[in-house]
């Protein structure tokens, strides 16, 4: 129990959350959604360590947090520009068309 | 309040409103609003920190997320002049099968966690650990090698950005 709130609702709330971020990626076809969805999916996860660090009463867990943050800002910042740069080329941002990129 | 405490109520109308904030990021044709309600999904995810008494981590949630990531996918965005009509859209069987498939990956995620009923608990009471002093001192003590780390990751992508993003790379 964190204040009277048990575990298993953060469970779930974050399962929640993760999931619709999968669903967002899977039906989805502009780029910069899907990196938004990947961001909530990010988050869900975030959640729920922050909920089993205060259930346990350990600050590793929160720490942790603190380095995804600063981890999914980099690859927010690199994954942007490379997104700016395919609309340069291509003239769009539909995930589909990446498909070129095996030839 | 029909036998919750205050706690409990913040909790639920916090889950119900980022729930919904969420599906809304998903389901709205703007990208504009989808950024717009991933913000508002953040907000309540940072009031879930606050309710765990984890102020340092809601903060910098607040100003990472909300005021930095968003803010970059929101000139992206107007740099990129999305709107509705340019929107690629995908079939409306593929929209059907994703729906399909998230329906039962948390069908089986929520089967799987719900005999975490014998969880061993450790009553916490008004924890203490996330305030920032705390934090403070188990980042800089124990991770303070990660910490210089990322600011390492930090600093390279900052210049993969930038090369990535030059027109011509002499």
């Amino acid at each position: 129990m964190i204040n009277g709130i048990s575990i298993n609702m953060y469970l779930l709330l974050s399962t929640v959350l993760f999931i619709i971020g999968a669903i967002g990626v899977m039906a989805r076809r502009n780029t910069i959604i899907l990196f938004m969805c990947i961001e909530l999916m990010l988050n869900a996860v975030n959640l729920l360590l922050v909920a089993f660090s205060t259930l346990h009463n350990d600050t590793a867990g929160q720490v942790f947090v603190f380095f995804i943050m600063a981890v999914a800002a980099a690859e927010v910042a690199v994954g942007l520009a490379i997104l700016s740069m395919i609309y340069r080329n291509l003239k769009s941002i539909d995930s589909d068309l990446l498909s070129e990129l095996k030839n | 309040m029909l036998g919750y405490t205050i706690t409990q109520w913040v909790f639920g109308i916090l889950s119900f409103m980022a729930i919904m904030f969420a599906l809304m990021v998903v389901f709205s044709r703007n990208p504009v609003n989808s950024v717009l309600y991933l913000v508002l999904t953040f907000f309540c995810i940072a009031g879930h920190y606050l309710i765990m008494n984890a102020q340092f981590l809601a903060v910098v949630h607040i100003a990472v997320y909300a005021g930095a990531i968003m803010v970059l996918f929101l000139f992206v965005i107007m740099l990129m002049n999305l709107n509705q009509d340019t929107e690629p859209q995908k079939t409306m069987i593929s929209k059907i099968i994703a729906g399909v498939i998230g329906g039962l990956l948390l069908l089986v995620l929520v089967g799987a966690l719900k005999g975490t009923d014998q969880l061993t608990t450790i009553q916490s009471g008004a924890s203490k650990i996330g305030l920032v002093g705390n934090l403070g001192k188990v980042l800089f003590r124990e991770f303070l090698f990660p910490f210089e780390i990322v600011s390492i990751l930090l600093l390279s992508a900052l210049v993969g950005a930038i090369l990535i993003g030059k027109k011509d790379v002499k």
